[in-house]
């Protein structure tokens, strides 16, 4: 008998996202077109097809979302109890819930991530992050910040492709909860989730203007960062852009929180628990096609374990099932656009004219659409480009080290200092490390990890301000 | 013939930066005057260059290791030795607050006991400050999680003008929670701030921890501003909007964290924010199995 | 870090060495063992592979009876039905084994002569293993004497809990021998009472070492039984003892699995984990019983579309 265990396709169904073919600005509770007209096309990064038209936000339509969130803000939501504003974000919380399906899909088809990610990583933590921020409302005076902390007013959002959902619930949630209003930035390549959060906002009769969603790249963002009347500019993204915004309010009144690049190191000691290990590196770096800010891009392992953790990374790398995002079994899905890809293919091209050795497992990629194999570098040195660039593509970089101290100055030697991983047996050796470690999330035998109740956000260039947990309030309260 | 009367000449001090523990003049050799309240001569100080600035950026550097590597009881310590050594200068620093600002000696006085009492205030925060802003989170999953303040690395400030009280008040927070300093002292108003170092350096700090510059805002903040090894900036001195503006639009370079100049009056109750601005949060996970 | 041959040949020198060997192989972090095995678990196996699997797993079965109240009517009826599963379709496949007390193998073989089912016999005074070596030993003869084709035998957990690992490596070996050349030896950890995954790691090679021709979870006389990161820890196991010594060792799960649903999940982590190479009744059993009816009814409802009831499959 043949022995081929040949997993079927299991797609998930599309027939529950009903997908328009043209979407407005979200502003003052009403779908509307941008003033000037102009829009710009939204693709599925699996096949390349055009998914809807959304509209462009310009600085009118900026600041007629910034003056509809302050409107809300003056009449509505900075005088509502917070008991009665967390009671509109558990209803949101638990709208996305009963609609999880819906999002999944929709994120998937929008972002390329895998069907399995996106429902059981996205959108449960999104929903959960509502549920957290929401017991807070009542609870600010409890929260560390003084015993009668303020909002500060309108919160102008900016966030990212690669988690487009979980990035506006951790901008949103904790905003709304301290009585801030929110006008939000979705990124170009993915606005179809906020869009349809926006739907939600409505369903849960959310008063008009408390939120307001405006689509659009970077001139839209830059409009609403730099904006006079934005109290509170947060933001989620590349550290170049993170550097800019940060002098753009300078000299403002603006309160700024940046969650910004990483480099991260994960460290493998040689008595590290090494099955698991090989899922953490997996995970660290091959999870949501390596788009995660504080993705495990830097694999240092100890000399003495170093050719045994290859091979058996290498052997499992072989498994991992790469293509249609909408397959339940689909490991690795597509990389979000054409540009990201270039990217990639840039920074990859580059390790190896530089002399580090390239191995992709055999796997067979679709026609259509933008995919990258899951890629190791081995041979690589802390002078190389790719151990020093985030690249935000499935691509692991491969150091060596010898002894504790060397790791450590290795991973810290970086000007990112997001996030780290750390993976031995030894329980004081963890804690040694951890607390060597310039990073302001440290995975100790496990990695990527998220929770609504733990702080998220970097040290050094990774960004400043926390998101998650009651750190997280701070951001939004005076 | 009878002679003449004698009368003692005064020792007249010179004002030297600190940097690394040692007292040296600025690289530039340069001084310049500084006046009391009412215009009248007073010392020369030193008048620190872009160079001085980088020496002190890198004794801050290699002190963080191991100021930041202390326990926190130690570090509460140190900053409470400050406080005893200050104590028994009280006298002398009366004197160069009222010369710096007029006050009267009452006055004065009072500004003294103040900051004194101030640093002992943040001497207790040393040991405490991570009880109140960390803790266990409580994540859904088979996890022990746990977040944890951590200095941010070298700051650099630029103190205000009120001669002691609002130098203690900007030094006290950065220094108590583990962070190496680079402080640039009042422009107009030095001398407190070298004495400071006098008592630091005899008062068990580690040569490095704090290092102090006198001499221009203007000239020697925009280094301090764009160092990319400086990792956190306080603006509190900075009084010309313009400047602030420039200098926090450098230090985005390497994202320091920065501290806009505001108004506040030192004698109120300081709250912890001067700390909390200058930590970062580690959250560290691990999972609990067996 | 993970044993390589040369190290491999003096690991059973003394109990000393031993020792070391077990205890300086790789940790296992329960936590992360756990999350892959429950991400595993989410791969969703739909038509073509689920009648792959559903086939598979029915031949993978050790259909087991293992009560003081079983009779050879009980045994004959149960060794009936492993040979025609589905007596309506003629395609279904057999199961692999018969799984009984040493007493009624007579029974069971008599029963099955002429197919390919094959008998495994339970001995060393399963389920608790608490008895004399002489009396361990004799129970595993009378099985063999009376044609068992495999002997699934228990060890002394608190031989191996107290760390008197060389005890528990000779008694393996003794039993090993006992089986001789005609009969595979499976051999029980009862992973519930070890507790540790990283005992079930030492365990495994240790029995292995010792020359198990299968290593199997549990006697499904305690809970919990099988558990998929338990047999996560033994499925890698067999594959780095194969890339150490070239040899291959069956995974036996036993207990609890009742499921169409949970026994395609334990396929897809023995494809994955081991590799394909153990997707094959030599290399892989289910030990169970109630699980048989249900792989029944879930390759009836794949080849009907409609969903089965349990009045149309026999009891035994």
């Amino acid at each position: 008998m043949d022995n081929v265990f040949d997993y079927a396709p299991a797609p998930e169904s599309r027939a529950i996202v009903d997908i328009k073919s043209s979407y407005g600005l979200f502003v003052d509770g009403e779908f509307r077109d941008s003033a000037a007209g102009h829009g710009f096309k939204t693709v599925n990064p699996a096949t390349e097809e055009v998914l809807a038209d959304v509209a462009e936000a310009d600085e009118a339509d900026v600041d007629a979302a910034v003056k509809a969130a302050r409107r809300a803000w003056t009449r509505v939501w900075s005088r509502m109890p917070g008991a009665e504003r967390g009671k509109y974000l558990f209803r949101i919380a638990r709208i996305m819930q009963e609609r999880s399906r819906e999002l999944a899909v929709l994120e998937s088809i929008d972002n390329g991530k895998p069907i399995r990610e996106s429902r059981d990583v996205d959108v449960p933590t999104a929903a959960a992050h509502f549920f957290y921020y929401a017991g807070w409302a009542d609870k600010l005076g409890y929260a560390g910040f003084g015993p009668d902390p303020q909002p500060l007013g309108v919160a102008g959002q900016v966030i990212p492709w690669n988690f487009p959902l979980l990035m506006l619930a951790w901008k949103i949630a904790p905003a709304l909860a301290c009585g801030n209003t929110v006008v939000l930035k979705p990124a170009e390549t993915t606005p179809l989730t906020a869009l349809l959060f926006a739907e939600i906002c409505q369903q849960a009769d959310l008063p008009p203007g408390v939120v307001n969603i405006v689509t659009g790249a970077g001139e839209t963002g830059r409009a609403l960062v730099s904006h006079p009347d934005v109290d509170k500019v947060a933001f989620t993204g590349s550290t170049d852009v993170g550097r800019a915004i940060a002098k753009a309010v300078a000299g403002t009144d603006k309160k700024v929180t940046l969650e910004l690049g990483g480099k991260a190191a994960n460290i493998v000691f040689d008595d590290a628990p090494v099955d698991q290990a090989v899922e953490g590196i997996v995970n660290g770096i091959f999870f949501n096609q390596g788009h995660v800010c504080c993705a495990g891009s830097r694999l240092l392992v100890q000399e003495s374990v170093a050719e045994e953790v290859l091979e058996r990374l290498k052997r499992r790398m072989g498994t991992l099932r790469i293509g249609d995002p909408l397959d339940k079994n689909t490991d690795i899905g597509a990389i979000n656009s054409a540009e990201q890809l270039a990217k990639i293919r840039e920074l990859s091209d580059i390790g190896e004219a530089e002399g580090a050795g390239r191995w992709s497992p055999a796997c067979d990629l679709p026609d259509h659409g933008y995919w990258f194999p899951p890629t190791v570098f081995t041979g690589v040195s802390q002078a190389h480009r790719i151990a020093r660039e985030e690249i935000f593509g499935p691509v692991l970089s491969v150091i060596t080290f010898r002894t504790p101290a060397e790791a450590v100055e290795k991973a810290n030697n970086t000007p990112y200092g997001l996030s780290a991983g750390i993976w031995t047996d030894k329980g004081s050796r963890i804690l040694w490390t951890a607390s060597r470690l310039r990073a302001g999330v440290v995975w100790s035998n496990t990695f990527n990890r998220f929770d609504p109740a733990s702080p998220f956000g970097g040290y050094k260039e990774s960004g400043y301000g926390r998101e998650g947990g009651r750190h997280g309030l701070e951001a939004y309260l005076r | 013939m009878t002679p003449p009367e004698v009368t003692r000449i005064d020792v007249r001090k010179t004002y030297k930066l600190y940097i690394g523990g040692a007292f040296p003049r600025s690289e530039s050799g340069r001084s310049y005057v500084v006046a009391d309240a009412k215009g009248r001569f007073l010392a020369n100080a030193s008048q620190a260059s872009r160079k001085d600035a980088r020496d002190a950026v890198k004794a801050a550097r290699a002190a963080f290791g191991g100021w930041s590597g202390r326990t926190a009881y130690n570090r509460g310590q140190v900053v409470y030795r400050i406080a005893e050594v200050l104590e028994g200068r009280r006298a002398q620093l009366e004197a160069e607050v009222r010369d710096a600002t007029g006050l009267t000696p009452a006055r004065a006085r009072g500004k003294v006991d103040a900051a004194i009492d101030r640093l002992v205030w943040y001497a207790g925060w040393a040991d405490k400050i991570a009880q109140v802003t960390g803790g266990a989170n409580p994540v859904a999953g088979p996890y022990f999680n746990h977040s944890a303040p951590e200095p941010t690395g070298v700051v650099a400030v630029i103190a205000p003008d009120d001669p002691l009280l609002g130098l203690v008040s900007v030094l006290g927070p950065v220094l108590t929670t583990g962070n190496t300093v680079v402080l640039l002292a009042s422009e107009p108003a030095p001398l407190p701030a070298v004495t400071l170092s006098e008592v630091m350096a005899t008062a068990d700090v580690p040569g490095g921890v704090v290092n102090v510059l006198t001499g221009s805002r203007a000239e020697v903040a925009p280094w301090l501003a764009s160092h990319m090894d400086v990792n956190g900036l306080d603006l509190t001195g900075v009084d010309d909007p313009v400047l602030a503006r420039t200098l926090e639009a450098s230090a985005a370079d390497n994202l320091k964290r920065v501290r806009r100049p505001r108004a506040e009056d030192f004698a109120d109750a300081p709250g912890i924010d001067r700390m909390t601005g200058f930590l970062e949060t580690k959250t560290v996970w691990h999972p609990m199995g067996i | 870090m993970t044993p390589t041959a040369s190290s491999l040949a003096d690991a059973t020198s003394s109990d000393a060495a031993l020792r070391r060997f077990l205890h300086g192989l790789p940790g296992v972090d329960q936590v992360g063992a756990e999350q892959r095995a429950a991400a595993l678990a989410t791969r969703s196996i739909k038509t073509t592979a689920k009648e792959f699997a559903i086939d598979l797993a029915i031949r993978m079965v050790d259909l087991t009876t293992l009560e003081g109240q079983d009779t050879p009517g009980k045994v004959r009826a149960l060794s009936a039905k492993a040979m025609r599963p589905d007596p309506a379709d003629p395609s279904c496949p057999a199961v692999a084994a018969v799984c009984v007390y040493p007493d009624l193998v007579a029974v069971a073989k008599e029963t099955l002569a002429g197919s390919e089912v094959k008998v495994a016999s339970v001995a060393t005074a399963f389920p608790s293993g608490r008895s004399a070596m002489a009396v361990k030993l004799a129970d595993v003869r009378s099985a063999v004497d009376a044609g068992a084709d495999e002997v699934d035998m228990v060890i002394d957990r608190g031989a191996f809990l107290s760390g008197r690992y060389l005890e528990v490596f000779e008694e393996i070996v003794a039993v090993k021998a006992e089986c001789g050349e005609g009969a595979h030896l499976k051999v029980i950890f009862e992973t519930g009472e070890l507790q540790t995954f990283d005992n079930i790691r030492r365990v495994s090679w240790l029995a292995m070492l010792a020359g198990a021709d299968f290593i199997k979870t549990s006697t499904g006389k305690v809970v919990p039984a099988a558990t998929m990161p338990g047999t996560l820890v033994m499925l890698e196991a067999v594959r780095d003892f194969r890339e150490a010594t070239g040899q291959m060792v069956g995974v036996k799960p036993a207990g609890g699995i009742r499921a169409s649903k949970e026994a395609i999940r334990y396929l897809v982590m023995v494809n994955e984990v081991a590799g394909p190479d153990w997707l094959d009744p030599d290399w892989f059993r289910f030990g169970a019983s109630s699980l048989l009816n249900d792989l029944l009814m879930q390759r009836t409802k794949t080849r009907t579309g409609r969903y089965s009831g349990p009045d149309y499959f026999t009891l035994d």
